[in-house]
C-alpha cells in the first residue's frame, strides 16, 4: 500500500490517536480486582475434560487427513504419482505442490506446508491424503510412489556457513553485507547491532574472556500436537477450527495460499495445549483447507508426536563467540559477540533477536555485535519463548560470570554496577525507559536464597536476562448484558490464562463483581483483525483494549443515568459500579448501579456496549535474575537442580497466580534446555530422537519447588503498569544453570545441553589437564 | 476389515463398542465413544495425557488396545466429578491456579487421583514420583504438586 | 530534523550508512524520507520494520508523532513467542 511519499510536507495530524493510555499512579493504589486470585473461567471446563482442543472437534461427515513425508533431508522431488492412492476405494482426495499456486506474498511458508521442487528436510510434506478412515489413510500414503533425487545435506551451522557446503536455496543470497555477495550461500542474512569503538574498549580492561558456545536446538515441546478441523462449502464458504495461537493469522495466510477472500473463510481458535511460540504460523491448516475443498467435505487433521517434532517449528540451534572485559574494580569496558543460529530450512532464524539481546542487561560504551541467519536441513524454526535471547544470553552471561571469578567480585555486584537502567542507550541502539533490572538483581541479592550454605559437588549459579515485548495490532469489544453481567470478547487465544486477566481489568473498571465478567476468545468473522498471541503480548495489549471498552462503556452507562435523572451527562460520574451526581449542583439521585442501568437499557436507547481498536504501542521491556543451586555427580556428570528462584519485573501482575505460572513454566523450560533437551541428527541427516522418551523434557520428579519473587516497576505505557511476562522467563535458566554447574563442577562448561555425558567429559578432560 | 465386539465398564456404565483390531483405548474413548478429555500428546505412553485407570491402575490408554477392555472397568477423566461436585483434586487444582493450557491437566487429575487412593498421605517426593509419567510443559509442576498435596492434606480431612 | 540511527542489517543495505538527518513529525514522513536518502532500504521497510522513539518501540504506524530532539532507531520489526 503505497504511504503517499508525497506528503512529506504535510504537516502531523492534530488529532493523533494516541494509542496507550499512560500509567495511573493513584488508580494503582486502590485497586479492588487487579492483584486477587480468581479462579479462571475456563478452569472448570479443563479440570473435568470438557474443554475442546484442537483434535476434539467433529464435524459431520468429517475425513481423516495424513500427511506423506520426506524420509530424505535433501531430495529433488522427480515425481509424483498417486493414482494407486487415488483409486483406493474410501479415499475422497489426495493433493500434493500441484494443489497449491504459487504465492509471492508467503513463499516459504508455501514451500514449507508442501514441498515443491526440492525436499528440504526429513519431515518435509511430499503429498497429503484424506480418507474415510485413518486405516485407508495410511493404506493410501503407501500407494503415493514418491521419486527422490538425494541431494548431499547439511544439518549443522558452522558446516552450513562453509563456502563448500550442500546449498539449500540457489537463489539465496546473504542480505545485510556491502557489497552484495556474487554466489548464493546457506547464510540469508548478517546483521550487526551496537555502538562505541569495542577494540578501545578492549584496550581499557584489566581482564579480557573470549569464549565458544554451542547450543543445541530444543523444541517448545507443547503437549498439545498442531490439530485442525477444515470444512470448505461447495460455494467456498470455508471454516477452520485450529489451535493457534493466531487465528487471525492462520486466516490470511491461508486464504492467501488457497487464493480465497478473507471473508469467506472462518478460522476459530480451540482451546489451546500449549504454545510457546511455535503456534503462531501455519504447517497442517492450509492442507487440511486443500484437502476438503477437493473432497467436499470436512478434513480433520492431527499430527502425530513424531510429526510435531520433525515437522513444526522448533529453536535454532546456535555456534557463538563471546569476548568481554572488565577492569579490577569491576566496570564492563567492551562486550562483543557473533552469534550464528541455524533456522532450520528457510530463513528467519531469531539471531538479530539474539545479537539484540545479548547485552541488554548491560550500559556499555562498548558493544558489538554481529548475526547470521543460517539455512540448514532441518526443520523451518518457529518462534519460542524470547526467540534468539535465551542463547545469547547464555554465552554473554556465562562470560559475565567467569569475569566476577577473575576480579573477586561478587557476580549480582558485577552485575549491579554494570546493569541498564532508565535512560541507558542499550546494547540494540534506543535507549531504555523505565525498566526494572536494577530492581530483580537487588531482590536476588537480599533473596535468602542467595546466602543460603551450599554443600559439597554443589555450585550457585545466577544470571540475569531481558526480552522486548511488544503489542500489536488488538481489538475488543464488551457488552453490558441486560441482567447486568458482563461478556467481553477478544482476539487473542489464551495461553496461559488471559481471560481471566481480562475479566479482572473489566471489573476494575467497572466495579462490579469479577464472577459477573466473562472474557471470550471471538473467531475471525466476530471481531476486527488481531495479532497473535506472542511477543508476551496479550495482558498488556488485550488487556489495555479490555479498559478503554470498559471506560467507553461507562460513558454510555452514565449518558443512560444522565437521560434518566434528566441532568447533563458531564454531570454524572461513575463509581464502585455506580452511575452518581457528580456533585451537590447535579442534583439529588440514588446512585444507579450497572445492573439497574443495563435493567432499563431496552427503553434508554438500546444495547449497552464498549470497543477499542487500536495499535498497541509502548510494550514496556521486562528484566528478569534467576539464582539456581546444583548438584553435578562428579562419576556420572548427572546434574540435580536443588532450589531455584525467579525474580522478574512483571510491571504490575493483574493475577499473580498466572504471573508466577509463567515465571515457573519458562524457568522450567530453560531447565530442559540447559540440562537435557536436544535435536540430536544423524549423519543421515535424520533426527534420531522424535519422542518424548528420547527428546527428555523436565517432569515432576526432577524438579524443586521453582520459588518466585514479583517485582513491579510499573510501566509507564499502560494504565495499570503492566509489562509483559510470558518470555524473559526463559532467558535466564540457561545461563544461570551453566554458571551453577560449572561451579559445582570446577569447570567451565560452554556447550548446551549439559547432559551427563558431556558434563563427565568435561570433569574428566578438567583432570586431564590438570595432570 | 471385521470388528472386535467389546462389552465393558466406563465410569461406571455398562459400554459396548465394535472396534478395529489396531484401534487403542484412547482411540475408542475420543473417535468412538466421544470421550475427549483423554488426550493423545504422544502415543507412546511418555506424556500421561491419555491417563485412565483400569481396574483401578492408572493406565495410559494410548498403549492399551479398545479390544482389551473387554470385562474390565475403565475410569476417565469424565467420571472423577459428580455432576457439579468437583473430586478435591479437581478443585484444589483450580484453587492453585494448577493449570495454564490445561491440555494435561485430566491425565494429572486421572494419574493424582489414582495416588491418593493408594497412598492417602504422599511425601512431596513420592507426589512428585508417581507423576513423573505425566508432562506439563507450562507450570513447571509447581502449583500442581502443591494442588496435589493439599487435596490429599483435605481428603485425609486435616 | 529527527537524527535517524539505522541498525542491523539496514545499516549495510543503506550502504554503511548509520545516522542521517531527516525532517520528519511522524513515522510516515520518516520512511518517506529514508526511502528518497537510501533508496535501497525500500524493500527493507516494505517488508515492516519498527521505529523505536525516544525509549518506546513503535511497528510503522505512519501517524505516531515524532516530537522534536526525539532519539529515532530503525530496529527489525520484533516477534515473540
Amino acid at each position: 500500500m503505497a504511504r503517499n511519499p508525497d506528503a512529506d510536507s504535510a504537516p502531523a495530524p492534530k488529532a493523533v490517536k494516541t494509542s496507550t493510555i499512560e500509567f495511573d499512579a493513584d488508580k494503582a493504589k486502590t485497586f479492588k480486582v487487579v492483584g486477587s486470585r480468581p479462579p479462571r473461567p475456563d478452569g472448570m471446563d479443563k479440570v473435568t475434560g470438557r474443554a475442546r482442543f484442537g483434535a476434539d472437534m467433529v464435524m459431520p461427515g468429517q475425513l481423516v487427513g495424513l500427511i506423506l513425508r520426506s524420509p530424505h533431508p535433501h531430495a529433488v522431488i522427480v515425481s509424483i504419482d498417486t493414482t494407486a492412492a487415488e483409486a483406493l476405494s474410501g479415499v475422497k482426495s489426495v493433493i500434493t505442490r500441484d494443489d497449491f499456486a504459487e504465492n509471492a506474498d508467503h513463499h516459504d511458508v508455501l514451500c514449507n506446508i508442501m514441498a515443491r521442487e526440492k525436499a528440504l528436510y526429513e519431515g518435509h510434506a511430499i503429498a497429503a491424503v484424506a480418507a474415510t478412515s485413518k486405516a485407508v489413510a495410511r493404506k493410501a500414503l503407501k500407494l503415493i510412489k514418491v521419486d527422490y533425487q538425494i541431494l548431499p545435506h547439511v544439518t549443522d551451522v558452522d558446516l552450513a556457513m562453509a563456502p563448500d557446503a550442500p546449498l539449500l536455496h540457489a537463489d539465496m543470497i546473504t542480505s545485510g553485507v556491502t557489497p552484495a555477495p556474487t554466489k548464493p550461500s546457506n547464510i540469508a542474512g548478517r546483521s550487526e547491532f551496537g555502538h562505541g569503538d569495542v577494540e578501545a574498549g578492549f584496550a581499557l580492561a584489566d581482564v579480557i574472556i573470549e569464549r565458544d558456545f554451542k547450543t543445541a536446538a530444543t523444541h517448545q515441546g507443547y503437549i498439545e500436537p498442531h490439530a485442525c478441523v477444515a470444512n470448505v462449502g461447495a460455494d467456498g464458504m470455508s471454516e477452520l477450527w485450529c489451535c493457534t495461537q493466531g487465528h487471525f493469522h492462520v486466516r490470511q495466510v491461508c486464504a492467501s495460499l488457497l487464493g480465497i477472500d478473507v471473508s469467506r473463510l472462518r478460522v476459530t481458535a480451540s482451546e489451546i495445549g500449549g504454545g510457546f511460540g511455535g503456534k503462531t504460523t501455519v504447517f497442517i491448516e492450509p492442507v487440511a483447507l486443500a484437502l476438503s475443498r477437493k473432497a467436499g467435505r470436512p478434513v480433520k487433521i492431527a499430527m502425530s508426536r513424531d510429526e510435531v517434532f520433525k515437522a513444526s517449528g522448533p529453536t535454532a540451534s546456535s555456534s557463538m563467540n563471546v569476548k568481554i572485559g572488565v577492569t579490577k574494580d569491576g566496570h564492563i569496558t567492551a562486550g562483543e559477540g557473533e552469534f550464528r543460529y541455524q533456522g532450520g530450512a528457510f530463513a528467519g532464524a531469531p539471531a538479530d533477536f539474539g545479537a539484540m539481546s545479548a547485552f541488554a542487561c548491560y550500559a556499555l560504551d562498548n558493544v558489538k555485535t554481529v548475526a547470521y541467519d543460517v539455512v540448514t536441513n532441518r526443520p523451518k524454526g518457529a518462534a519460542y519463548r524470547a526467540p534468539g535471547a535465551p542463547m545469547s544470553v547464555y554465552a554473554v552471561e556465562s562470560v559475565i560470570a567467569e569475569l566476577a571469578g577473575e576480579i573477586g567480585m561478587d557476580p549480582i555486584e558485577l552485575r549491579l554496577k554494570n546493569a541498564a537502567r532508565e535512560g541507558t542507550k542499550s546494547s540494540y541502539g534506543p535507549k531504555f525507559g523505565s525498566c526494572g533490572l536494577v530492581e530483580t538483581l537487588e531482590a536476588a541479592r537480599d533473596h535468602p536464597h542467595y546466602s543460603a550454605p551450599l554443600g559439597p559437588n554443589q555450585g550457585r549459579g545466577v544470571a540475569s536476562g531481558f526480552w522486548f515485548n511488544f503489542g500489536g495490532e488488538t481489538c475488543s469489544t464488551l457488552n453490558i448484558n441486560a441482567d447486568g453481567t458482563v461478556a467481553i470478547a477478544v482476539g487473542t487465544p489464551d495461553i496461559g490464562g488471559s481471560r481471566a486477566a481480562m475479566c479482572i481489568m473489566a471489573a476494575e473498571e467497572l466495579g462490579i463483581p469479577y464472577e459477573r465478567v466473562r472474557t471470550i476468545v471471538a473467531d475471525t468473522s466476530s471481531l476486527g483483525y488481531n495479532d497473535t498471541t506472542e511477543g508476551s503480548r496479550v495482558t498488556f495489549s488485550s488487556g489495555m483494549a479490555v479498559i478503554k471498552a470498559s471506560r467507553k462503556a461507562v460513558t454510555e452507562m452514565c449518558n443512560r443515568a444522565a437521560m434518566i435523572w434528566d441532568i447533563p451527562a458531564e454531570a454524572v460520574t461513575w463509581e464502585d459500579g455506580h452511575a452518581k451526581p457528580s456533585g451537590a449542583n447535579a442534583g439529588e439521585f440514588e446512585p444507579m448501579s450497572l445492573a439497574e442501568i443495563a435493567a432499563t437499557a431496552s427503553k434508554t436507547g438500546g444495547p449497552i456496549a464498549g470497543h477499542h481498536e487500536y495499535n498497541a504501542d509502548g510494550a514496556g521491556v521486562s528484566f528478569g535474575t534467576h539464582i539456581v543451586d546444583t548438584e553435578v555427580d562428579p562419576e556420572t556428570g548427572r546434574v540435580d537442580i536443588l532450589r531455584y528462584t525467579v525474580v522478574q519485573d512483571a510491571g504490575k501482575a493483574i493475577h499473580p497466580d498466572y504471573v508466577e505460572g509463567q515465571f515457573q513454566g519458562g524457568a522450567v523450560q530453560g531447565i530442559g534446555w540447559a540440562l537435557n533437551e536436544e535435536y540430536i541428527y544423524g549423519e543421515d541427516g535424520r533426527l534420531q530422537n522424535a519422542g518424548f522418551l528420547d527428546y527428555r523434557m523436565p517432569v515432576a520428579s526432577d524438579l524443586p519447588m521453582i520459588d518466585t519473587v514479583i517485582v513491579e516497576v510499573p510501566n509507564p505505557g499502560h494504565p495499570y503498569g503492566v509489562r509483559g511476562v510470558g518470555e524473559t522467563g526463559i532467558v535466564p535458566p540457561l545461563a544461570a544453570i551453566a554458571n551453577g554447574v560449572s561451579a559445582a563442577a570446577g569447570v567451565r562448561l560452554t556447550e548446551l545441553p549439559m547432559s551427563p555425558p558431556r558434563v563427565l567429559k568435561a570433569i574428566d578432560d578438567a583432570k586431564v589437564a590438570a595432570q | 476389515m471385521s470388528g472386535i465386539h467389546v462389552s465393558t465398564k466406563i465410569n461406571g456404565d455398562a459400554v459396548e463398542f465394535v472396534c478395529d483390531v489396531e484401534e487403542t483405548l484412547l482411540d475408542v474413548l475420543r473417535d468412538k465413544l466421544g470421550m475427549t478429555g483423554s488426550k493423545e500428546g504422544c502415543a507412546s505412553g511418555d506424556c500421561g495425557a491419555c491417563s485412565v485407570t483400569v481396574d483401578g491402575r492408572l493406565t495410559c490408554s494410548c498403549l492399551m488396545l479398545g479390544a482389551e477392555a473387554e470385562g474390565h472397568d475403565i475410569g476417565t477423566i469424565e467420571g472423577i466429578a459428580k455432576g457439579t461436585q468437583l473430586h478435591p483434586i479437581q478443585q484444589k487444582i483450580l484453587d492453585h491456579a494448577a493449570l495454564q493450557c490445561g491440555v494435561c491437566t485430566p491425565g494429572f487429575v486421572v494419574a493424582a487421583k489414582a495416588l491418593l487412593e493408594k497412598n492417602p498421605d504422599p511425601t512431596e517426593t513420592e507426589v512428585r514420583f508417581w507423576l513423573a509419567g505425566n508432562l506439563c510443559r507450562c507450570t513447571g509442576y509447581d502449583k500442581i504438586i502443591r494442588a496435589v498435596m493439599d487435596a490429599a492434606a483435605e481428603m485425609r480431612g486435616q | 530534523m529527527v537524527q535517524v540511527t539505522l541498525s542491523g542489517t539496514f545499516q549495510q543495505v543503506a550502504g554503511g550508512i548509520s545516522t542521517l538527518e531527516i525532517e520528519a513529525k511522524n513515522i510516515r514522513q520518516l520512511l518517506n524520507g529514508l526511502e528518497k536518502q537510501c533508496p535501497e532500504l525500500k524493500p527493507l521497510l516494505a517488508n515492516g520494520i519498527a521505529v523505536a522513539i525516544d525509549s518506546t518501540i513503535y511497528r510503522d504506524d505512519w501517524f505516531q508523532p515524532i516530537p522534536t530532539d526525539s532519539e529515532v532507531f530503525i530496529i527489525p520489526r520484533l516477534a515473540g513467542g
